[in-house]
């Protein structure tokens, strides 16, 4: 059913695309407000509660989101993938199953206070649910980068008579051998996502008012993380790229387009790479980089994609296209991190109109990035499941190809629909400019009669929560 | 390697996912049930009271059927693995309402005019409806048995959709409703709860009616069900569920005429535990009858001990933490009040 396994594909791409942008945005998000709420208990200084009243509204909004498409992704192992299921089930579900015990009921039972409770159990134990909050995307993002690093590296297991595959030693299926190099990248790559946002908001309230305390907090703190995190995190990615190389070479060869394996492998800038013709084309490269970056000597070999069997490639030019466009993207980050630790110098931090202007341009840039990241990693992995092990061919439901069409076709209708207005309200929330005495999440509307609307509570406030500060 | 050789893994694992179940069916039962009202209160202003009352708490209560889900993927997969195609129109139909409901708390706070926060009421009303329905059709489609060849599932596009499970399609939502309206008796007041005591009384009719209709259905599926609820000596362990069935109808009337706040809550949970507890003494020892026993659908004992060591450690921990969470958001629910 070569047909049901291409809309299988596409299903689980297009629902675990959506999704992983909710956890990574709750991931760093969740860590960004831990800290405000600490500052403010620490400081006492008004404008870091109003900051975490601002973003907390953000943060229901886009945890809820991630809650629902996450079942789905629960369930999708099964009604398309339920030969996988079956036969990768007695490794990969108990490493899930830690992950629903540990992190997604310790979210779910402190959520609800982190949210709602404030005022019934009081500052401290509120900070303490936004920390065990924190605790559980942390301890979510471990389990599953556990599952998806095992499929890219397994190990720590036996294949019985029936196919399916046997744990022998699960602290090797846990910490194997890729897993210490993705699960850095991804919560790095959260961080840095949450940062542009953050930053990206902070900027266009700057420049609409210079003088807004909260929001020359918020991009000061978001570019605070850009100057640190974004280098952190390419020398992260050379590292994982290394540990690629060494075990999904193959992989490594499609994301630079290299054919023929050479001892001074170039590094390709641009290119486009023609599959059946077995050659990049219009290829602007480096002679010797590539054999530099990838093996750190100027003369070492790395292997080309005709080294591997056809039936054993990962779609080349997705791979090669995904890897640029993130590699580019973390640069430009970096970027962005360090002119703004230049401007920084004679405070012109909040006078540097054209680099407000582009972070606000960058908003989507840690997002978009991180995504192109796992088509990289993930089509990369193709045509397998587990890695050398199991076939994508072979892991498939006995669902014929109209069924998944339909589902496939409702899950794109929904999304569209749901996540869209989810999207317009996430938009209408950071629109709004951070104000003293910044009311909390569910203030307002729907509380009340339909008809009354109360006035702003900032009225009042305004000048005396936040030290005033001198215009420029 | 651990693997545990005195238990009887796939049996303590059988009877764990069973709870992860159940505490899904209930907690998540009330939640969905609140949202099924909402045919009936219409007002803007109960319509808040009542999504208070359950917003702190319906995450936690959803984080059940992952656990369930998730479980089955662990320690019986080959169950997973025919459950979920054999009744995929029906879990991704859940699915895809679910997602519905669960962004309507959000969205609806967010919805800047009239009309969106009307949109998404109609979408958790919708939302909880349709993902009751979906879960009574699995369920009565999984009671009526599922065709199985070689580890797969080999039946149609269409097994699940018959008048059984059409019928338990139809009871689940009306039992969750029951359960919805006896938590709105517990947790809020005034005309609200006057309301809700009525809607319990029809309900609580309705659902007794139902359980009668699909228990003596269910025996009819499988001449291994009937022998088991009416041969000797099955009928010693099946005659106190009916019994006990009635005890608790009579709790709850008289909880609602005396006009207790609780006790018509507990009865109905009552009801699906022993609903439940029928159907488990019915399918025993089958995970997906009429081939499938639980020990045929077990992982192997390294998974299944695994998991085991953590779940005996953290589950008691999850039901401590989650009971706090419902102490933190005790009481009645007022309208205008949104816990900030």
């Amino acid at each position: 059913m070569p047909q049901a396994v291409t809309l299988a594909r596409a299903q689980f791409a297009f629902t675990v695309a959506f999704h992983i942008v909710l956890p990574a945005f709750s991931i760093g998000l969740a860590s960004y407000l831990a800290v405000l709420e600490g500052l403010w208990l620490r400081t006492g200084r008004q404008v870091y509660q109003d900051l975490f009243q601002y973003w907390v509204k953000v943060f229901a909004l886009v945890f809820g989101m991630g809650v629902v498409s996450g079942v789905v992704m629960s369930y999708e192992f099964g009604t398309n993938w339920s030969a996988f299921a079956d036969k990768a089930g007695p490794v990969v579900g108990p490493l899930m199953g830690y992950e629903v015990l540990t992190a997604f009921f310790l979210e779910a039972g402190f959520l609800g206070i982190m949210l709602f409770g404030l005022k019934r159990v009081g500052p401290g134990l509120h900070f303490l649910a936004t920390c065990v909050v924190v605790l559980g995307t942390l301890i979510s993002a471990f389990w599953i980068l556990a599952v998806n690093s095992w499929m890219q590296t397994p190990q720590g297991f036996r294949v019985d008579a029936a196919g399916r595959f046997i744990p022998t030693d699960w602290l090797a299926v846990i910490f194997n051998p890729s897993f210490f190099y993705r699960l850095p990248h991804m919560v790095l790559a959260a961080y840095l996502s949450v940062a542009f946002f953050v930053g990206a908001v902070g900027a266009w309230h700057l420049l609409r008012d210079r003088g807004n305390v909260a929001a020359r907090t918020m991009f000061s703190m978001a570019m605070w993380m850009a100057t640190i995190v974004a280098p952190l995190q390419i020398v992260m990615g050379d590292m994982h790229g290394l540990n690629t190389l060494q075990y999904q070479p193959v992989k490594v060869a499609a994301m630079e387009g290299d054919w023929e394996t050479s001892r001074a492998a170039p590094l390709v800038l641009f290119g486009w790479p023609e599959t059946e013709a077995r050659h990049t084309e219009f290829e602007l490269a480096i002679p010797h980089l590539g054999s530099l970056i990838l093996t750190h000597d100027w003369n070492g070999e790395v292997k080309g994609l005709e080294a591997f069997p056809p039936d054993q490639r990962p779609p080349v030019p997705v791979v090669f296209w995904a890897f640029r466009i993130m590699v580019a993207l973390g640069f430009l980050m970096a970027g962005v991190g360090i002119a703004s630790l230049i401007l920084r110098r004679g405070g012109r931090l909040f006078h540097a109109r054209r680099l407000q202007w582009l972070a606000v341009a960058m908003a989507p840039a840690g997002f978009v990035a991180l995504l192109a990241g796992w088509v990289v990693t993930e089509v990369g992995r193709q045509p397998y499941t587990v890695f050398g092990h199991l076939r994508t061919d072979d892991s498939i439901s006995p669902v014929a190809m109209p069924g998944v069409a339909v589902s496939l076709a409702a899950f794109a209708i929904v999304y569209f629909i749901v996540y869209g207005a989810g999207f317009a309200y996430l938009l209408a929330l950071v629109r709004k400019p951070p104000v003293p005495a910044e009311p909390g999440p569910y203030a307002g509307v729907p509380m009340r009669t339909a008809g009354i609307t109360p006035g702003p509570p900032a009225a009042e406030t305004l000048g005396d929560a936040w030290p005033v500060e001198p215009r420029p | 390697m651990m693997t545990l050789p005195w238990l009887d893994l796939p049996l303590v694992w059988g009877g764990l996912i069973a709870f992860a179940v159940l505490a899904y069916v209930v907690l998540d039962g009330f939640d969905l049930g609140t949202g099924i009202l909402f045919a009936v209160e219409r007002r803007t202003e109960d319509r808040a009271v009542m999504m208070n009352t359950i917003a702190p708490v319906w995450d936690g209560n959803e984080t059940w059927l992952v656990l369930g889900g998730g479980g089955l993927f662990a320690v019986f997969p080959l169950a997973y693995a025919v459950i979920m195609p054999a009744f995929y129109p029906t879990i991704i139909g859940m699915l895809l309402a679910l997602v519905f409901r669960g962004v309507a708390f959000e969205f609806r706070f967010r919805a800047v005019t009239a009309r969106g926060r009307a949109a998404w009421e109609f979408a958790f009303l919708a939302g909880s409806t349709l993902a009751a329905f979906a879960q009574g059709l699995t369920l009565g489609g999984l009671l009526q048995g599922v065709r199985v060849v070689g580890g797969a599932y080999a039946g149609g596009w269409w097994d699940w959709l018959t008048g059984f499970t059409i019928l338990c399609g139809i009871a689940l939502v009306i039992g969750y409703a029951l359960l919805g309206a006896t938590w709105l008796v517990w947790r809020t007041e005034g005309d609200l709860q006057r309301r809700c005591r009525r809607h319990a009384r029809a309900l609580g009719a309705a659902t007794l009616a139902l359980i009668v209709v699909v228990s003596l259905w269910t025996p009819m599926l499988n001449p291994t069900f009937a022998h088991r609820w009416f041969g000797w000596p099955g009928i010693l362990l099946t005659s106190p569920v009916p019994v006990l069935v009635v005890l608790l109808a009579w709790g709850f009337w008289l909880g609602l005429r005396h006009g207790h706040h609780v006790t018509p809550f507990l009865c109905a949970l009552g009801w699906f535990a022993l609903c439940y507890a029928g159907i488990a003494i019915s399918l025993y020892p089958y995970i997906i009858p009429p081939g499938i026993t639980f020990r045929d659908a077990a992982a192997p004992p390294e998974s299944q001990a695994f998991l085991l060591v953590g779940a005996v450690v953290l589950v008691p921990i999850i039901l401590a933490y989650i009971a706090y969470a419902y102490y933190v958001f005790r009481g009645k629910v007022q309208h205008g009040e949104g816990y900030h």
